[in-house]
């Protein structure tokens, strides 16, 4: 099997496996824009068609999904924009910081620390759920006389403390290749530490700044078992969960609504691909950064 | 150190301080109503590991079964994937994208894609299947099909994310020219994957390996979201036992038992399978082991 002898046969192959392969991985999205399209009597029907005929599509259920009793699902969604960028904003400020502190200074364990650090990065969340869920319940309570089960604290306040140890590590990762001598530089033209982290270190980031924003962004977008565990109310539920509200309000047997859970699913996902192909760059770049520790 | 500090006070508060009190819980008969609890001893642990719990063994080996299914799966599937986007095609970058795209989506929008897809009346699945002239089965409400349906979304989600993308940067970090010296010895396309792009994607395999086994035991919100962990708890996985014990039912001394089980098998297995890497995990000689 030489590259030169076969001419078009191979590349015929390639193209062809790779078609089938994208169409196998665009079906449940095309099934979702289509259904998402339907009137409702349209979904019940015998054989299912991919998308509506064009005279019958009605974009008009992405308007119709943030009206649907009981289901306030422009709460949902407010709520989530919220809670993601409260925690991303925390995340990049503070695994900046953090990361600064272990690229650039000697303290007594550092190297310990950072050991500790790598070991974490393979340590399942699901482990400390339970004590995690009773602090939240009890210290707060202790400090400020309300519990904070129920609220989004829990889901935004653990970001302001690293940001997690993948985007520490990252970064610390980046910062390393900067050369020191732009700190001397500072430093003898009186700069602070804080100057030489936000005027050196910061601007000369911003990639991978931006890579922890999105792996930040689509972490708390993503969410599930946070905020299903730490909320209870309704109205304060971001999309992951609320979503599911869409399966378990009871469904109306003359009108179907798969429809607008579609739609609705639809809208969740938006954000995450705008985000992608606005910073495809960024994405492959942090990925690919996650796997040389290997 | 101060720098350092706002990861190091994250760590302590919410990691190491919580796995202690964890391991601490476990130890009692701790309830959400019963805040001053009991020592217990082992009973939990025995609780669990005696089949009292009827659920924990069923739960653990469907995991188990699950993460021998999907990872196996998932990490060929995204090699076969990235070696079909490195043969230097023209539109690569657009097809990337197109595999890319279900590993963006979030895992509860396409559990619920999946759901209505999976809908023996109305889905388009069965669909597609009657026109190949094969009876579709029942997907999610039969316990035979419940599990592998969720393998399936799972792949789908998986085959073409981050693990092609890091395979991906592996095989482009294959020198040429091992490749050519290897074909001007005769070796044909098959022995030179094995002989040549094997060994040197092997820590990114191992790498992929690693973190596809932790996903695969973590699985959780495809059955909370598509079956409820039914039919008749064939979807009741270990992570959805762990959460149904320690926040329906508040179980949660227990639920600190369960969770101390899965921390040791996930560390276990990562320990084993760093152990056996060296076995088999090829490291170029200037390549450096480690990030120091």
């Amino acid at each position: 099997m030489t590259a030169r002898s076969e001419g078009w046969l191979r590349p015929t192959l390639l193209y062809a496996t790779m078609v089938v392969a994208a169409i196998v991985f665009m079906v449940p999205f095309l099934f979702a824009i289509g259904t998402s399209l339907k009137p409702p009597h349209l979904l019940h029907v015998h054989p299912p068609q991919l998308f509506p005929p064009v005279g019958e599509m009605l974009p008009g259920n992405y308007q119709r999904v943030f009206v649907v009793p009981f289901v306030p699902f422009a709460a949902f969604y407010q709520n989530t924009v919220i809670i993601t960028l409260a925690s991303m904003v925390g995340s990049v400020i503070t695994a900046a910081a953090s990361a600064y502190g272990f690229a650039r200074f000697r303290w007594p364990g550092r190297d310990l620390m950072f050991g500790v650090l790598l070991a974490t990065l393979v340590l399942p969340e699901e482990v400390v759920i339970i004590p995690k869920f009773l602090m939240f319940h009890l210290v707060p309570e202790a400090l400020f006389g309300s519990t904070w089960i129920d609220t989004w604290w829990p889901l935004i306040v653990p970001s302001y403390f690293g940001g997690g140890a993948f985007a520490v590590f990252l970064l610390r990762q980046f910062f390393l290749q900067i050369p020191r001598e732009f700190d001397e530089a500072a430093v003898i033209d009186g700069a602070s530490s804080w100057d030489i982290l936000w005027r050196i270190i910061v601007p000369l980031s911003k990639p991978a700044l931006a890579t922890v924003a999105i792996f930040s962004f689509l972490g708390h977008w993503n969410d599930f078992i946070h905020p299903l565990i730490y909320l209870n109310s309704t109205e304060k539920f971001p999309l992951s969960v609320g979503l599911r509200w869409f399966q378990q309000q009871p469904t109306d047997p003359i009108e179907p609504r798969e429809n607008l859970m579609m739609a609705a699913s639809v809208l969740m996902i938006t954000p995450a691909i705008v985000l992608f192909f606005s910073m495809q760059r960024y994405f492959v770049r942090g990925i690919v950064m996650s796997g040389i520790k290997g | 150190m101060l720098w350092a500090s706002p990861w190091l006070l994250g760590f302590f508060l919410f990691t190491f301080g919580p796995m202690v009190a964890s391991l601490v819980l476990a130890f009692t008969d701790f309830t959400i109503s019963n805040l001053e609890p009991n020592v217990v001893g082992f009973a939990n642990f025995t609780r669990a590991l005696s089949g009292t719990d009827h659920l924990f063994w069923p739960s653990l080996l469907r995991t188990l079964q699950y993460a021998l299914v999907m990872v196996p799966l998932s990490i060929g599937g995204s090699l076969l994937a990235a070696m079909l986007l490195n043969q230097g095609m023209k539109l690569t970058t657009l097809f990337r994208t197109l595999f890319f795209l279900p590993s963006l989506t979030p895992v509860v929008a396409s559990a619920v894609i999946w759901t209505w897809l999976y809908n023996p009346n109305w889905g388009f699945l069965n669909h597609l299947l009657g026109q190949a002239g094969v009876k579709g089965p029942l997907w999610l409400s039969d316990p035979d099909t419940a599990m592998p349906s969720l393998i399936l979304v799972a792949l789908w989600g998986a085959i073409g994310g981050n693990t092609m993308i890091i395979f991906l940067a592996g095989l482009q970090g294959v020198p040429r020219e091992l490749h050519e010296a290897a074909e001007i010895d005769g070796a044909n396309g098959l022995q030179r994957f094995r002989a040549v792009t094997l060994p040197m994607i092997s820590p990114t395999i191992f790498f992929n390996l690693v973190i596809g086994i932790i996903a695969a035991l973590k699985v959780f919100a495809t059955p909370v979201v598509m079956t409820s962990g039914g039919p008749s708890y064939a979807t009741w996985t270990f992570i959805l036992h762990l959460y149904q014990t320690g926040f329906q039912a508040f179980d949660m001394g227990y639920a600190s038992a369960l969770a101390w089980i899965f921390m040791v098998i996930v560390v276990a297995l990562t320990v084993v399978n760093l152990r056996l890497s060296k076995r088999w995990v090829y490291y170029e000689g200037e390549e450096r082991r480690d990030d120091r």
